[in-house]
């Protein structure tokens, strides 16, 4: 019998071929889809996420994980933690791709026992309460291209992905470009679905398969779970993001725009990366002006997606987008009509593990910070302060992937100097930053004589480093320091892994 | 001309804001306003008249003239005004609502006897007046001349206006007047013009165009309220290549004439004496100024 399936008779061996397998007898057959029962009717669909949790095995301290694109409007976060505690899991580690003001919740289940710790990235009252001892374990940050490296290499296990999906089909292909709570490009999604053992979609728009296009496809994904509502549609994706009116912020942007002007970079082919931020995206307006005025195209933007990246992509003035997340109604509507506006993974955006990767390719990264020191050493993880309050994201990636990193930050912030000695955490390291722009002055890294040259004569205030932190606390006085105790709160992972920083107790 | 201080633009600062007062040095403006007038509610006069001083006492502002718009003295405000600000030396004060000399001399008097108090020197503390009604736009000459701590004229459009009861347009032709007895006032009495603001922050076209025209009248700068319009201002008030060109000529025909010791200077067939060559020394502090390279300068030396 063994081997004779459906009547025929098969060799046990076929020379040059090896040992036969017979169909039908085998402990792996399968014939039927996966996701399919002999009604016809998907079985991923499920009408509870406890139900799914069931069927993804969930158990004390495993590793759940979830994406960040529906920003301060997710529900899901805080969703799942409930019904996670509800059904007594304990010790669970959270691996989101960043957190937002919204998932204060988190505390709570902090304090119940439900979750232990936190992997990835934090945010406002998150971090505070890290800041302040509310973990046993020590936080690790890692930036976005980390956090997917170290998924590449199982240093992060995830068990169970919840990944809110704004548009899926009951095979569990998700989009996010349609949908009432549409977030426009899933890119930080995309490790979570293919490595994670369990993927749950969590939606408030199921539609008929196949659901195309799709960011997320149906053999990575385990099930689908719809709910009434994902997100709250006004806190996910802004409107039309408005160049800043702040004239202090208007001059730094100004000054970014001369130095990647004369940097020796901007012509055709230009690459660059700005964000959202007000100092970003006044900076780009610039640059903008700039490129028509020269007469210059650009092959692309990276990284966050903006209204104003999708015009300069109408404009001509850049030939194609990489979205990795998508920040405002504009960028998400682009990505859904315009092929050269294309979504793209983190992996492929900024993993050292990758085969290559976006980062790589830029010219331009324009970047914030929240303290920076006389060695180039940027922080953007802790306020002046010293406490947690933000995550990583592609900082460290795009600043030692891009050919010229520029750090914006107003010298002062309030009363506190932004330019100091030692910065409280390292985050990027100043071997990898090549100029810090302020509204009285620009300082280029020593290592970058190239740059300085190009620079000089240019009409660029151009200073050095430590002048500038001279220039801060003549202003300022020199802040008190600030207690730290012993206990290590943070772990700040470079993206290869290895360790560059900690964040101890705030006491 | 009394001094050759760049004035293309006098950005006004609230008084009472004391982020714009710690940054008022990073916007290129030529010089800046710390305004205790009418940017402040009467609720707030004494607060930001403690801002302003404890800015000028232990800020320091590289290569800005600083400037401190007070309170008439006909006003409760004034005279505390005078008397907090002048033991800082300011550079100059904006001296709003001037009608007749003897609102300066009164002004000129007092700034005497605090400097003596203070042991500044005398003189050293300058006057700006703006002319803000009808009464001291017919009075212009007799005001530029009233004192010798002036330095430049400035009227205010939208009180005089008012004053007049005239209509303001886009265009400004309701200043025509005021602004060619400025300019002429100013020139009499050896001082510079100065020009009022452009209310419409967000018409950059429109600020441009004004400008242009100001600086064809013979105005050396105009006021501005938002740092935005200073870049404006600057690009308008910098030379043409062509007027460039014609003052390094200019120049460099003075210096073959005095190595010659040949008293006439021509140049293309044309005469050049004294106010041409101080034209083209005008038009090439403009240009350099325009280059940013005044600015880059000063924030090295800083």
């Amino acid at each position: 019998m063994k081997n004779k399936p459906q009547g025929r008779v098969l060799p046990e061996k076929i020379e040059g071929y090896g040992v036969v397998r017979p169909y039908g007898l085998s402990s792996v057959h399968t014939p039927e889809i996966k996701g399919k029962d002999p009604s016809g009717s998907s079985r991923k669909v499920l009408s509870s996420l406890e139900e799914a949790f069931r069927r993804s095995e969930i158990r004390d301290g495993m590793t759940v994980s979830f994406h960040h694109h529906l920003r301060d409007g997710d529900l899901v976060v805080n969703m799942a933690l409930d019904v996670l505690a509800g059904m007594g899991i304990k010790d669970l580690i959270l691996a989101p791709s960043a957190l937002f003001p919204v998932h204060e919740d988190i505390l709570r289940h902090v304090r119940s026992g439900t979750v232990r710790s936190i992997q990835g990235s934090v945010n406002g009252p998150v971090g505070r309460a890290a800041s302040g001892g509310l973990f046993d374990v020590p936080i690790i940050l890692r930036s976005h291209g980390g956090r997917v490296r170290a998924m590449e290499t199982g240093e992060l296990a995830v068990d169970v992905a919840v990944l809110a999906a704004p548009t899926v089909d009951e095979m569990g292909n998700v989009s996010g470009v349609y949908g009432p709570s549409a977030c426009g490009s899933l890119g930080y999604a995309f490790a979570d679905a293919r490595y994670a053992k369990h993927v749950i979609a969590v939606t408030d728009n199921l539609v008929p398969y196949p659901a195309i296009p799709f960011s997320l496809p149906q053999t990575e994904v385990d099930w689908v779970v719809p709910v009434d509502r994902i997100g709250v549609p006004e806190k996910i994706v802004s409107g039309t993001l408005r160049i800043t009116r702040d004239p202090l912020r208007l001059v730094i942007a100004e000054q970014v725009a001369r130095v990647i002007e004369e940097s020796g970079l901007f012509e055709d082919g230009f690459s660059m990366q700005a964000g959202a931020g007000g100092i970003s995206l006044a900076a780009s307006a610039f640059v903008r002006e700039r490129m028509k005025a020269r007469g210059i195209t650009g092959s692309f933007i990276s990284g966050g997606i903006t209204g104003q990246s999708v015009e300069m992509l109408e404009e001509g003035l850049f030939t194609s987008l990489l979205d990795v997340q998508s920040f405002d109604l504009e960028a998400a509507a682009s990505l859904a009509r315009n092929p050269r506006h294309a979504e793209m993974g983190a992996s492929f955006y900024a993993s050292t593990a990758s085969k290559g990767c976006v980062v790589d390719m830029l010219d331009v990264a324009v970047l914030g910070a929240t303290q920076v020191d006389t060695s180039f050493n940027v922080n953007v993880n802790t306020e002046s302060d010293g406490v947690l309050l933000h995550g990583i994201g592609g900082h460290m990636d795009t600043a030692a992937g891009s050919r010229l990193s520029v750090i914006v930050t107003p010298l002062l912030r309030g009363r506190m100097p932004m330019v100091v000695d030692h910065v409280h955490t390292i985050t990027t390291p100043g071997e990898t930053v090549d100029v810090v722009v302020t509204e009285r002055g620009v300082a280029v890294n020593p290592r970058r004589k190239d740059l300085l040259e190009n620079l000089r004569g240019k009409g660029i205030p151009l200073l050095d480093i430590t002048d500038l932190k001279r220039m801060a606390e003549e202003m300022t006085g020199i802040p008190a320091p600030i207690p730290f105790g012993e206990r290590i709160i943070g772990v700040v992972e470079y993206r290869d892994g290895s360790v560059i920083d900690v964040i101890r107790q705030r006491l | 001309m009394k001094d050759f201080t760049l004035r293309r633009t006098s950005l006004y600062i609230p008084g009472n804001n004391p982020g714009m007062l710690v940054n008022a040095a990073v916007f290129g403006a030529d010089s800046v306003i710390f305004d205790l007038e009418d940017a402040i509610p009467l609720a707030e006069k004494d607060s930001a008249r403690i801002l302003v001083r404890n800015a000028l006492r232990s800020l320091r502002y590289p290569g800005v003239e600083v400037t401190v718009r007070v309170n008439s003295l006909s006003t409760p405000f004034g005279r505390a005004d005078f008397e907090e600000i002048v033991p800082l030396g300011p550079s100059a004060f904006r001296l709003p609502k001037c009608e007749r000399a003897a609102d300066l001399r009164e002004a000129d008097e007092l700034i005497t006897e605090l400097e003596g108090r203070s042991k500044i020197p005398a003189g050293s503390v300058k006057i700006i007046p703006i002319i803000e009604t009808a009464l001291g736009g017919s009075n212009l000459l007799e005001i530029a001349r009233s004192s010798d701590r002036i330095v430049a004229l400035n009227y205010g459009a939208e009180d005089y206006t008012a004053d007049l009861g005239a209509v303001r347009t886009r265009e400004g032709r309701e200043l025509d007047d005021i602004r060619a007895r400025t300019v002429m006032a100013a020139r009499i009495a050896g001082v510079q013009a100065l020009d009022s603001v452009f209310t419409d922050v967000n018409d950059s076209e429109g600020l441009f165009a004004e400008v242009v025209r100001i600086r064809e009248l013979g105005f050396d700068g105009k006021s501005v309220i938002h740092p935005r319009q200073v870049a404006v201002v600057h690009r308008a008030f910098t030379p043409s290549d062509r007027e460039i060109s014609f003052a390094q000529r200019v120049l460099k025909a003075m210096e073959e004439a005095a190595v010659k010791n040949s008293g006439v200077l021509s140049l293309d067939g044309r005469m050049v004496d004294a106010p041409v060559v101080a034209k083209a020394r005008k038009i090439l502090a403009l240009a350099e100024a325009g280059r940013g390279v005044k600015k880059e300068g000063t924030r090295h030396e800083e």
